[in-house]
């Protein structure tokens, strides 16, 4: 179970963004913080001076990325910058993204390095929720290298999901890279299990693309939340 | 609901027995179990009248003991007043064959009679469907007698929402030799469904496996039934269709666009330990194999043969598989290398895969197997027979059968002609071994042991 302020904030975010059908960026964020996630630090910022304020508060490089209700994919209209290493190129990043269509603010966020995967849930009508983990990044769906189990998931079947994976290799260290922290995918993936469990009346599909993992560390990096358009209860 | 009366009835009531076409479905039920089953049938039909002298009785309230199993074959029309009498006649269960109801755009008539069902806890299968075939007890198929090819008796019961499915699958049973204990066709599954046959057949004595031909569960069904095949003690084998993507459906998310019904179906059996075949031979080859050995194995595969060619095969076969066929040490050879004839010990191959080579005899084969189970490094044999090899005889597959029993380790014979070299095929099937006429099969059934547990 999520922790009870955690399941009343995250169910106040969901509630909010139900008409829209899907919840807005910062606000999937949250909810996967308040869930028991590692996210980035991010803060949002609505104007060039929030946005120089941001910057001194994250520190360079950043990423920076268009908040929109019109905009579900925000690569498709390029609504993404990363690397960002100075201010310069912050305030025209901000000039560019401003000019979206519903742009409300820009989301500034630390980089996070570390190997893509994606962990997404689906709210099968047989089977009801289904995790997913895979291989993370833009090309996901080519590669198809994923592997699902019904949640809720118990730690050791985190660890099958990760080995049933193609490129698990990539996970235990490969090339040189060191291995990623398994402790942290299971803690991350358990965590999102959890919260799929108890929202997945509210949820059609979640997509954590890419859940960064390093040594040390699994961070969800972008995340879209899919709401059911008819919830079963209140 | 108590299901005993689908498969034990004592007494069976016909709906829609014809005085005039005596090849209507119910005239086809009624005869059949009136003269092949023993069980005690009554025709009925409100006109009456009688068929083959036999008297057609125009309701419920005629018949003088209690109805175990009504079995309606009308028009849709009838069929709620036809439940509505078998519930104030206190019959036990009813299996709905007449079609006519949701599949062609009737949903009122089909939730009358739920509702009517659920109300009175009175089961019934169906409609749509042909019901209830259990060897030597009970036949509630419209299909003449003399047409259906009929599974021995065994420890296999299957269940298909599909009737032809059902009907052709008995034919391959029939012809692998696979024990047939109870078919259900489960048509649209209006009241019962996948769930409730699987909790009864979980409980049934007489089933050990548990076969289904499923299209698609209802809303949430699908989990339900995942949740009781989780260690309910039985294999419990699955072939879905409609598995080619529908595609079209617009997705906005890469899990809703990977994790789809069929990715989704396939994690959730076998994460349950379900086995989910991909096609009817898979299906076969999964129920023979289960039907002998209910105990999981690991998957190191111990391969003897007469001749590399099948060896080689074979192997091939396991690694597509996933299953092993561990490598005996070169220095261990020297205790499989002694027990065989003199003319074979020079040639044969003793690294597993086995093989004996085209002079091996029955004691070769024997001795070999024995010592490959005893070493401790497979948990399970595949004999590849060459019955044509003239060092080969016919005991071969009883002899064979002993040791596996003897030594509890599951052995799997690819003969490749089992009518031709039927009493070498007998000897393993009347024994318990079971047989497969392909390398590609045997290798399936040690598959099916394999993958019967949770992953």
């Amino acid at each position: 179970m999520v922790e009870v302020e955690g399941k009343e904030g995250i169910q106040e975010i969901l509630s909010r963004s139900a008409p829209r059908g899907w919840v807005l960026e910062p606000d999937a964020m949250r909810i996967l913080m308040l869930a028991g996630l590692t996210v980035p630090r991010f803060i949002v910022a609505a104007t060039p001076a929030e946005t120089q304020d941001a910057a001194r508060q994250i520190g360079y490089p950043l990423v920076a990325k268009v908040v929109s209700p019109d905009v579900l994919h925000k690569s498709e209209v390029h609504g993404v910058e990363v690397g960002i290493e100075s201010e310069d190129r912050l305030l025209h990043t901000f000039e560019r993204l401003s000019s979206i269509q519903g742009f409300t603010g820009m989301i500034v966020e630390e980089i996070v390095n570390g190997l893509e995967l994606i962990l997404g849930a689906q709210n099968d009508s047989q089977f009801g929720p289904m995790i997913l983990l895979g291989i993370g990044g833009t090309s996901v769906e080519i590669y198809h290298d994923i592997s699902l189990r019904m949640a809720p998931l118990e730690p050791r079947d985190v660890g099958q999901l990760a080995d049933r994976l193609r490129g698990r290799k990539l996970l235990d260290g490969y090339r040189g890279s060191e291995p990623i922290s398994r402790e942290e995918l299971t803690g991350n993936v358990l965590a999102f299990s959890r919260f799929i469990m108890d929202f997945h009346d509210s949820i059609q599909s979640v997509d954590i693309n890419p859940l960064k993992c390093t040594a040390k560390s699994c961070t969800a990096v972008d995340a879209r939340i899919m709401l059911v358009s008819n919830p079963t209860s209140s | 609901m108590n299901l005993d009366s689908f498969f034990t009835p004592k007494t069976m009531a016909v709906f829609g027995v014809s005085s005039k076409n005596f090849q209507h479905p119910a005239n086809v039920i009624f005869l059949k179990n009136f003269h092949r089953y023993p069980v005690r049938v009554y025709g009925l039909n409100p006109k009456g009248g009688t068929f083959q002298g036999e008297r057609i009785h125009s309701s419920p309230a005629e018949i003088p003991e209690k109805i175990d199993l009504a079995v309606i074959a009308t028009r849709a029309d009838f069929v709620p007043g036809i439940i509505q009498d078998c519930i104030t006649h206190g019959a036990g269960a009813a299996a709905v064959i007449s079609g006519g109801f949701k599949e062609t755009g009737r949903d009122d008539l089909q939730d009358r009679i739920v509702a009517m069902a659920e109300e009175a806890k009175f089961p019934f299968i169906g409609p749509n469907c042909l019901g209830i075939y259990v060897p030597r007890t009970i036949d509630t198929f419209f299909l003449p007698i003399e047409r259906m090819v009929k599974p021995d008796t065994g420890n296999v019961s299957f269940v298909s929402q599909s009737g032809g499915i059902l009907v052709d699958q008995m034919i391959k049973f029939k012809n692998e030799h696979v024990g047939l204990a109870k078919a259900v066709s489960i048509g649209n599954k209006a009241l019962l469904n996948e769930v409730d046959l699987l909790d009864y057949l979980i409980t049934d004595p007489a089933t050990r496996v548990i076969a289904f031909y499923i299209e698609g569960f209802g809303k949430g069904q699908g989990r339900k039934f995942v949740e009781r095949a989780y260690g309910c003690g039985k294999p419990v084998v699955v072939m879905k269709s409609g598995k080619s993507p529908s595609g079209q459906r617009a997705v906005s998310s890469h899990t809703a666009s990977m994790a789809g019904d069929q990715a989704s179906f396939s994690a959730a059996l076998s994460q349950t330990g379900i086995i989910e075949a991909d096609n009817e031979f898979e299906l076969v080859s999964y129920c023979e194999a289960l039907s002998a050995y209910q105990r999981p194995i690991e998957g190191s595969i111990g391969v003897v043969t007469g001749s590399g060619g099948h060896g080689a095969v074979a192997v091939d076969a396991c690694w597509n598989h996933g299953l092993s066929v561990p490598a005996i040490p070169e220095e261990e050879q020297t205790a499989f290398r002694n027990i065989l004839s003199p003319s074979v010990q020079a040639i044969a191959s003793l690294g597993n895969p086995i093989d004996l080579t085209g002079s091996a005899t029955d004691d070769d084969f024997s001795n070999c197997t024995r010592a490959l189970a005893e070493s401790g490094k497979v948990d399970c044999i595949i004999v590849l027979l060459l019955p044509y090899l003239p060092g080969v005889t016919m005991d071969l597959g009883a002899r064979l059968s002993n040791i596996s029993r003897e030594l509890k380790i599951p052995l799997i014979a690819y003969v490749p002609h089992e009518e031709k070299y039927r009493m070498l095929t007998e000897g393993f099937e009347l024994n318990g071994v079971p047989v497969s006429p392909s390398i590609e099969g045997a290798v399936l059934m040690a598959q099916a042991l394999r993958r019967n547990k949770p992953w």
